[in-house]
């Protein structure tokens, strides 16, 4: 059981001038053995900080640690971090039959390989015949369980899943988070679990983490995070996934605030990044500049959320 | 301010400036093309194997005589003090002086480029005017897999034509209406008659390859959400093809004509040959064959500088007609 | 199982045009290599006795200056003329490639040197291209092969750049670097095996292209020179006797035709075998059959629209297959389904906007008391364009990128209630301002490129409220936007909905989104309605047995953690495919001979919800969640 951490972690793309900082500064850790759920929304970082773990985003500042050691890369060294991708069809390669690319994935030569190949795909609930199949004669769901057996031939410690079920049909989305459950309790893995259903994080985390412009605002145990969110963003989210919609509010402040377009993640707003669209912040009530001009730290025990005025504080 | 206010920020990519900034960035590539142009223009001489004069005057030419061409043509000096003064000498608009005719290379170009510039202003012409109707009527006459037969014609007829190059469209040319017909002079440029064949030879080939382009554009842009859009709105087929439709398949094909363009200032070349037209073209293959290198070199220029104006061109004309293309770049 | 790129090329050489594209290409190699090998004799062997005779029984094509047969030199030229185009466009992919490949192989700073470098070559003509390299080469066959090769590079550089660059962008490449490849590797594995079929395809045409600037340069003195000869040459040579013996010039200038013909067309045919498949999609409607039409109900309880089995048929498959419901005043109803379950194509059929070779008919299909199917096409028009909205699913792409927002919402009036043209922009910023578009009036001013997914959503929303909307068609409106931005946009059409009695027609896929959003959800599966239900039903008196596995089957906010989802074996219905008996069945923990046999009518119970499912009764027994069944799909 491992765990990683990221360290004051920054990622930026883009010259000086248009550039931007997807990721900024962000503090996380991935207990060992458990599951960690990262939700936010398109433009929150929240893929960009799994690529940047596994070597396909520059880091910026900062660093990644697996089991207190910083993340090793390049050619001969194992990688000890695996990722699952979103779109089960461009995450294989359409000339190579499923067999060959979850073979290309392990370490082990010679026969060995193919038993291992067998293994990998009785793992995740496929024959070992399909092995010769290719990507194009599989469906989504099954593209997806071929993904999965690719990134755990490996053998990694901690396993990276972005947005794994979002392009699926809704009744092969439970199919392969089943799966993905049972793989991560059988082999004890670490999982960063990245997703922007919160639905979807909540049934399978031990953990959550949101993430909202580069930064993480709310962290904690699932249960804790989700009965009882202190960060106002968090409470949106929730709200969004579990109560009815509604012809809103019938404060003009607090129904302006909730139809703010969200913040262009190439200038993020100054101080608190979420103050222009909080029902609690400086549009709402008075006296709360203090969200306008200095940026919130997380804070609390266990349960950490960047807010200046988080709830039960 | 309003934006301030309600803590909307103006969406990414828009300021009020935008087209400045695409003017200047768009100035800014085409000094660097130019000086990348007039560059390989210079060292076309020097990336000549062995001597260039020697190869010239050929084997059987005295030393005395190398030397002495030599140091006319400026050959003996340092390569970076050559380059100063063939730079210098572009900006007081003096191009050299012609080996083979001792005129100033300004004033033969001066002299043939407005034939060449005709030939290919009229084809181009002729090639949209035609070629804009027949591909958008082709692609409403044949949507959704209706009229194959005509579909069928109409794309042999214009991948075949469009794959036959412009010189030997010229001499085919030539021989039906020249040869057996007799209708229309088919050498020199004297009346409107000599006109006809060369500017044909030069416009078939593209209108076909447009024609062709513009009917899938617009196949593809009438299969677009907007188009779905428009017609959710009830506007009349009318509106929907010419408002919606129209200005983004010619979006779509822009570039591409802007390519044709530049190969049709190319194929000139050819066409002039097969009709003893007296432009830059003749000129160009007569001064290569003559090796009459700084009259080359000058031709380059006018030819590489044409082709730099129709890239100018096609992106004002992009600019124009999308406005997200000034922005796409940054 | 073969492998994907086998088949492609076997198809290829099954269409017409592709068997007589090789088979022509096929014999211009062969010739190219026996022809000089057969007839150089004849082809060289001077007669001065016959000089430029037209043709006879013993010279096919006559004889040129020096009384040599034209036909046996155009054939011999064929292997000088080939073998150098393709010696060309050897050394203009190998350059190019080289040029394309740099970006990846050498890392960013050095990459982006060579890709400007391309740019800026690229723009030349390959004739310039050539010309230029004809002057540094110098005069002759070596300096030509040269020239036009490396006036090919820029191009093919410029193409496998692109193509690089899209691979290398794709999950699998990442997925293979994180495996620890090295960048060459991933090259040669992964990104070169899935460019090879467009660089084939541009090598091919690019050889034919390469024969014909060949020619060119010959015809111009600048590229074979004599005794050597090939097609340009001959060609330049009887041009100048072209009034005395045509067949000198014509005979060559065929043969450079045909065989740049048979390059191209061999690459248009393998482009067109291995390209995208176009996939029809679905406009304007052709109303096949209209039955009697009813007398329109009138009375209080009149529906905005009234449906009674719609079908949509396209040829070989019918994806709706009678759907029946209706929507009163300000009702908001759900349709949920997945893909594939004729949820979209429904929502067109309704707004009339399926087009050849899709057909809609129904039994009834009435808008505001008006057959939809029997009306003059200009009323028709009219009162859809007046009364009847469409939200589309991608805001993105479902605005015009080339007009202004206000322009394409103002034209609407401008359409159908005659407002002049600064009339209809003051409603369109009136509009905007009512779907909370902050600033409308200079947004109005602004391109849809400028605006936000939620605020394009909105402008949308507010181009349906040009007119009196008394329905709003919403399809997926917001599977393309974030969960805050959904909700945003759900609640801007939920205050248009009870702030001016409109219909709400909401169709999804996400059965929460449904479920927070409407009073009335109607389930579909393979093009049938099979459950409509109150949502305030859901999910404890769900009826029918998909509409349960399709709950259970996603997670909410309250699916209990320790239990593992419940999975729905097997793959939706292919609409071209459908089973006899109940669509559901195949997948269906309860179906039994009857389902298989005959397909359940939608029955409709005391309280108006409906159902269609034979055992109907026995599944609120079942628990929510089945148990877990692995299944390979």
């Amino acid at each position: 059981m491992s765990e990683l951490t990221f360290e004051g972690v920054s990622v930026r793309f883009g010259g000086r001038r248009h550039g931007l900082t997807a990721v900024d500064g962000v503090d996380l850790t991935v207990p060992g053995g458990s599951v960690v759920g990262l939700v936010g929304e398109s433009g929150s970082g929240k893929s960009t900080l799994a690529r940047a773990a596994v070597g396909l985003a520059p880091l910026h500042a900062g660093r990644i640690l697996l089991d207190g050691e910083p993340v090793r890369r390049g050619r001969r060294s194992r990688p000890a971090l695996q990722m699952v991708f979103q779109d089960p069809y461009s995450s294989l390669d359409p000339r190579m039959t499923i067999g060959d690319s979850i073979a290309e994935a392990t370490p082990r030569r010679g026969p060995a390989r193919r038993a291992e190949v067998t293994r990998l795909l009785d793992l995740v609930g496929l024959g070992a015949d399909r092995a010769r199949a290719y990507p194009g004669q599989l469906s989504g769901g099954q593209c997806q369980r071929v993904a999965l057996a690719r990134a755990l031939a490996g053998d990694p410690r901690v396993l990276i899943a972005d947005e794994i079920t979002s392009a699926l049909d809704v009744s092969i989305q439970g199919a392969v988070l089943n799966l993905v459950r049972e793989v991560q309790r059988e082999l004890r893995l670490s999982l960063l679990f990245i997703s922007h259903d919160l639905a979807v994080v909540r049934y399978v985390s031990d953990f959550i983490a949101v993430m909202y412009l580069g930064r993480i605002v709310e962290y904690g145990p699932a249960e804790a995070v989700l009965t009882d969110p202190s960060h106002p963003y968090t409470r949106e989210l929730l709200a969004a996934v579990s109560e009815p919609v509604s012809t809103g509010e019938a404060d003009p402040a607090l129904r302006a605030v909730a139809d703010v377009e969200p913040a262009d993640p190439h200038a993020p707003p100054p101080g608190c990044r979420f103050h222009p669209r909080c029902p609690v912040g400086p549009a709402v009530l008075d006296g709360r500049d203090l969200c306008r001009e200095s940026e919130p730290v997380p804070q609390g025990h266990r349960h950490l959320a960047a807010c200046h005025f988080a709830a039960g504080r | 301010m309003t934006t301030l206010l309600t803590g909307v920020r103006p969406p990414r990519g828009f300021t009020g400036n935008a087209w400045t900034r695409f003017a200047a960035r768009r100035l800014a590539r085409l000094l660097i093309s130019v000086w990348v142009l007039v560059t390989a223009a210079f060292l076309m001489i020097h990336l000549i194997p062995g001597d260039p004069v020697r190869v010239a005057l050929g084997p059987t030419a005295s030393p005395e005589l190398v030397e002495a061409r030599r140091a006319a043509l400026g050959l003996d000096q340092p390569l970076w003090l050559q380059y100063v003064h063939y730079l210098g000498g572009l900006f007081s608009g003096d191009t050299g002086t012609s080996v083979g005719t001792g005129l100033p290379v300004s004033e033969v170009i001066a002299d043939r480029l407005p034939a060449t510039l005709e030939l290919a202003g009229y084809a181009f012409l002729i090639a949209v005017v035609v070629s804009v109707p027949v591909g958008v009527g082709m692609a409403v006459l044949t949507r959704r897999g209706r009229r194959r037969k005509t579909e069928l014609a109409f794309t042999s007829t214009s991948v075949v034509l469009g794959a036959v190059p412009e010189f030997l469209l010229a001499v085919g040319l030539v021989y039906v209406f020249g040869v057996q017909l007799g209708w229309v002079p088919v050498a020199g440029r004297s009346g409107l008659g000599s006109y006809v064949l060369p500017v044909l030879a030069l416009a078939v080939g593209p209108a076909a390859v447009l024609a062709r382009l513009l009917r899938v554009e617009t196949l593809s842009v009438l299969e677009a959400d907007y188009i779905r859009t428009a017609r959710a709105k009830r506007l009349p087929d009318r509106i929907v093809y010419f408002r919606h439709a129209l200005p983004n398949a010619l979006t779509a094909t822009i570039t591409v004509g802007g390519l044709l363009l530049s190969a049709m200032v190319a194929g000139t070349v050819l066409v002039e040959n097969v009709f003893a037209w007296p432009g830059l073209g003749t000129t160009i293959v007569e001064s290569i064959i003559a090796k009459d290198y700084p009259l080359v070199q000058g031709i380059v220029l006018v030819y590489g500088t044409a082709v730099l104006l129709v890239n100018l061109a096609v992106d004002v004309a992009l600019a124009l007609l999308d406005p997200r293309s000034t922005i796409k770049e940054s | 199982m073969t492998s994907p790129a086998k088949s492609t090329w076997a198809g290829v050489l099954r269409t017409p045009v592709g068997a007589g594209a090789a088979g022509l290409l096929a014999a211009v190699l062969l010739l190219a290599v026996l022809a000089p090998l057969l007839w150089s004799d004849q082809a060289s062997a001077v007669d001065t006795g016959r000089i430029l005779e037209g043709p006879s029984g013993e010279h096919w094509m006559g004889t040129d200056g020096l009384g040599r047969d034209i036909f046996f030199r155009v054939l011999v030229a064929t292997g000088l003329s080939v073998g150098l185009a393709l010696l060309a466009t050897a050394v203009g992919v190998g350059a190019g490639l080289l040029l394309g490949t740099a970006p990846m192989l050498l890392g960013r700073r050095a990459g982006r040197l060579v890709t400007a470098v391309v740019n800026i070559a690229v723009a030349f003509p390959g004739l310039l291209l050539a010309l230029f390299f004809a002057v540094v080469f110098g005069v002759g066959a070596t300096g030509a092969v040269l020239a036009i090769g490396f006036a090919l590079a820029p191009a093919f550089a410029r193409l496998a750049q692109t193509l690089v660059a899209k691979v290398a962008g794709l999950d699998y490449v990442a997925a293979a670097r994180i495996a620890g490849l090295g960048r060459l590797r991933l090259l040669v594995r992964h990104v070169l095996p899935n460019i090879a079929e467009p660089l084939v395809v541009n090598a091919t045409i690019a050889a034919g292209a390469a024969l014909l600037t060949f020619s060119g340069l010959s015809f111009l003195g600048l590229g074979v020179q004599a005794p050597l000869y090939d097609w340009g040459r001959l060609l330049g040579d009887g041009l100048s006797s072209l009034y005395v013996h045509p067949a000198a010039a014509l005979a060559p200038g065929t043969a450079v035709v045909v065989a740049g013909l048979a390059f191209n067309l061999f690459g248009e045919a393998i482009a067109k075998g291995i390209g995208m498949r176009t996939t029809p999609v679905l406009l304007r409607p052709r109303v096949r059959s209209a039955p009697a039409a009813r007398p329109a109900v009138t009375g209080e309880q009149e529906p905005v629209l009234a449906v009674d089995d719609l079908r949509v048929a396209f040829p070989g498959s019918t994806p709706v297959r009678g759907v029946s419901f209706a929507l009163r005043r300000g009702e908001a109803v759900g349709i949920v389904g997945e893909s594939g379950s004729g949820k979209t194509l429904t929502a067109l059929a309704l707004a009339q906007l399926i087009e050849e070779p899709g057909e809609v008919s129904a039994d009834r299909l009435d808008f505001l008391g008006r057959p939809l199917l029997d009306l003059p096409a200009r009323e028709r028009r009219h009162l859809l364009g007046t009364s009847f909205a469409m939200v589309f699913q991608d805001p993105m792409t479902s605005f015009n990128p080339t007009q202004r927002i206000g322009r394409q919402l103002a034209e609407v009036s401008e359409q159908h209630d005659g407002l002049t043209r600064g009339q209809a922009l003051d409603r369109a910023v009136d509009r905007l301002q009512a779907v909370r578009v902050p600033a409308a009036a200079r947004r109005a001013k602004q391109f849809p490129h400028e605006f936000s997914g939620g605020m394009r959503q909105r402008a949308m929303i507010g181009m349906g409220m040009m007119g009196a909307p008394a329905l709003i068609v919403a399809d997926e409106p917001t599977t393309a936007l974030d969960v805050t931005v959904q909700r945003q946009v759900l609640r801007l059409l939920d205050s248009v909905r009870t702030a001016d009695d409109v219909a709400l027609l909401l169709i999804s896929h996400d059965i929460t989104v449904v479920r927070q959003f409407c009073e009335r959800v109607l389930v579909m599966y393979a093009g049938r309605i099979v459950e409509d239900l109150p949502a305030a039903d859901l999910p404890a008196r769900a009826r029918h047995p998909y509409t349960r596995a399709l709950l259970a089957a996603v997670p909410d906010m309250s699916t209990d953690r320790e239990r593992p989802l419940a999975v729905i074996p097997g793959r939706p219905v292919d609409p071209a495919d459908v089973p006899r008996g109940c669509a559901f069945a195949a997948r269906c923990p309860l179906a039994d001979e009857q389902c298989t046999s005959a397909d359940p009518p939608l029955v409709p119970d005391e309280d108006g919800r409906r159902v269609a499912c034979w055992h109907a009764d026995a599944v609120t027994g079942l628990p929510l969640v089945a148990e877990e069944v692995r299944v390979g799909e």
